[in-house]
């Protein structure tokens, strides 16, 4: 059993990083999540791995290095908040475009603008559908416990490696700031250039060998047959890992006659609602996405038969509930209950929710 | 067992490493536990709160609306928590700068002076730890030894030479604390 700590979610998170094995950070700091670059600049983690931690002038130069960095396949990462990750959406888009693997942590606050330092997750739009230019998905995880803020990162950066692809973890202000239990994995080694070779094939820029051709890379090809060609190969990657990666978790949904589809803190806050909303004799039970991309469709599709209706609970106006409608077809009613700016839903709020959104509408 | 908790006063007064030592010491005897602060601008000399929850479950919704136990250190938490308070679960409180005490009669309420008992030993900084004291005098849901284990395990080392004192502190808690109502 690893090392048994009491740590928030963005100091968890930032000794995951350096346990990993993770070569660079690169960050600017913003409120929620100003602690993982706080944590790891105390951690002085140069002396523990010899990972780079670097605070850059702004969130755009922070994405930048990172890209830059993650081109020599080391292992990096960036973490911000709404905002800053909205001037890093230039930077994840070339990201994309260029194939590269890193990892990108949102703990989401309240928006549009400078909104709120207060929990949100208003980006899911963002993060899921593209938010940056042209046609490409980031990988979107969602951490729902400061134990899944840990395990999530070697996890991350397993997949942002198979597909060299960016994986963003998308936390909120609640899973950053909230302090719980959490088994800390064992330190992994940081790669050695021949290693990266060895690992992931021998696309990454660690300098030109005899007997090898130049790696370029890059997100621009100005020659339209190619990059068509090139944009079939990213929905072919993009086909597989819907196919392949799909991550949820059902909580008491065997005798459901309805469900919540929420995620992140909002999924916590259901499996209270659940509780009380059992007491009331109401058969309730939670699908909580793990992977926002690629999206449960098929598993949410599967349980529709057993279903009177279906409550999404976000801190949004109302985002994933798309998803969910898509996935259900419209064979049972779906609707949508947040608490925004900032404000947190209570698991009774919730409840109430159901009744009068679902059960009584 | 779960024990749904929180700590309310001023910034400034402990009631986050209170929270945190209370929920070290339920790690340290192989519970889980959660620790949710208020954050933002309030907390600079505002009002800060923390919710913890003790529970030998996996715990649910961090975030809540009903405590079995809520801990209030000054009059504006008073007048936000204590209808928070489930009937039949606890409300402690310092009566140090308390205007109008707690009426409700559905619920146990019990008084620790505790910012009067920390001076008294010489040192103001320890009030929590008498309040943390008459807690788990009225609420035994952590042993004693693991309390000063959780201590040892959130304070720097460099602030282990004040752990007799704030052993101290919480058995004085635990020696001072009175009923105003008990069911």
């Amino acid at each position: 059993m690893g090392e048994i700590k009491l740590m928030k979610g963005n100091e968890a998170i930032a000794e995951a990083f350096i346990r990993a094995g993770v070569d660079g950070y690169f960050g600017y700091p913003i409120t929620p999540q100003s602690e993982i670059i706080e944590y790891l600049m105390s951690e002085e983690p140069h002396k523990r791995t010899g990972m780079v931690v670097l605070q850059a002038e702004s969130e755009v130069a922070a994405i930048n290095m990172v890209y830059g960095a993650a081109c020599t396949g080391k292992k990096t990462v960036t973490t911000s908040s709404s905002p800053g990750v909205s001037l890093m959406q230039e930077g994840l888009s070339y990201i994309a475009g260029s194939e590269v693997p890193c990892v990108v942590v949102n703990v989401v606050r309240g928006g549009p603008g400078l909104g709120t330092i207060q929990p949100s997750q208003a980006d899911y739009f963002q993060s899921t559908k593209g938010g940056g230019h042209g046609d490409y998905h980031l990988i979107v995880l969602a951490p729902s416990s400061v134990q899944e803020m840990v395990d999530f990162v070697p996890w991350a950066f397993d997949l942002a490696y198979k597909y060299r692809n960016p994986v963003m973890i998308q936390s909120d202000g609640v899973i950053g700031q909230m302090m719980e239990k959490v088994e800390l994995f064992e330190q992994m080694p940081r790669l050695t250039n021949q290693e990266i070779k060895d690992k992931y094939d021998d696309w990454a820029l660690t300098g030109r060998t005899p007997g090898r051709e130049h790696n370029v890379i890059t997100s621009l090809d100005l020659v339209p047959e190619r990059q068509e060609k090139f944009n079939h190969k990213l929905e072919a990657k993009y086909k597989i890992i819907e196919q392949t990666e799909v991550k949820y978790e059902k909580i008491m949904c065997d005798d459901a006659d309805y469900i919540f589809v929420a995620y992140g803190s909002s999924s916590r806050i259901c499996q209270k609602s659940i509780a009380i909303a059992r007491e009331q004799g109401l058969k309730v039970g939670l699908f909580r996405p793990i992977t926002l991309y690629p999206f449960p469709y098929k598993e949410i599709m599967e349980m529709v038969p057993q279903l009177k209706g279906v409550l999404t609970v976000e801190m949004s106006l109302g985002q994933m509930v798309e998803d969910v409608r898509l996935a259900t077809e419209f064979k049972v009613p779906v609707e949508h209950y947040g608490r925004v700016g900032g404000m947190i839903p209570t698991p009774e709020e919730i409840v109430d929710a159901l009744k009068t959104k679902i059960i009584g509408g | 067992m779960t024990e749904e908790i929180i700590i309310a006063g001023f910034g400034g007064q402990g009631v986050l490493s209170m929270g945190k030592i209370l929920a070290y010491s339920g790690i340290m005897q192989d519970q889980e536990v959660s620790w949710m602060p208020s954050y933002g601008p309030e907390m600079r000399g505002g009002t800060a709160n923390v919710t913890v929850i003790v529970s030998d479950q996996r715990i649910s919704s961090p975030i809540l609306t009903v405590f079995d136990t809520a801990i209030i250190l000054n009059q504006q938490s008073m007048d936000k928590f204590e209808k928070a308070v489930k009937p039949g679960g606890l409300l402690l409180y310092d009566d140090n700068g308390i205007i109008r005490h707690p009426e409700r009669k559905d619920i146990n309420i019990c008084m620790i002076s505790a910012a009067n008992v920390a001076a008294a030993l010489g040192n103001t900084k320890i009030a929590n730890m008498v309040v943390l004291g008459a807690f788990l005098k009225v609420k035994p849901i952590v042993k004693f030894e693991n309390v000063i284990k959780g201590l040892k395990k959130s304070l720097p080392e460099r602030h282990h030479h004040m752990i007799p004192i704030n052993e101290e502190a919480i058995s004085k808690g635990m020696e001072e604390v009175k009923y105003i109502n008990q069911l």
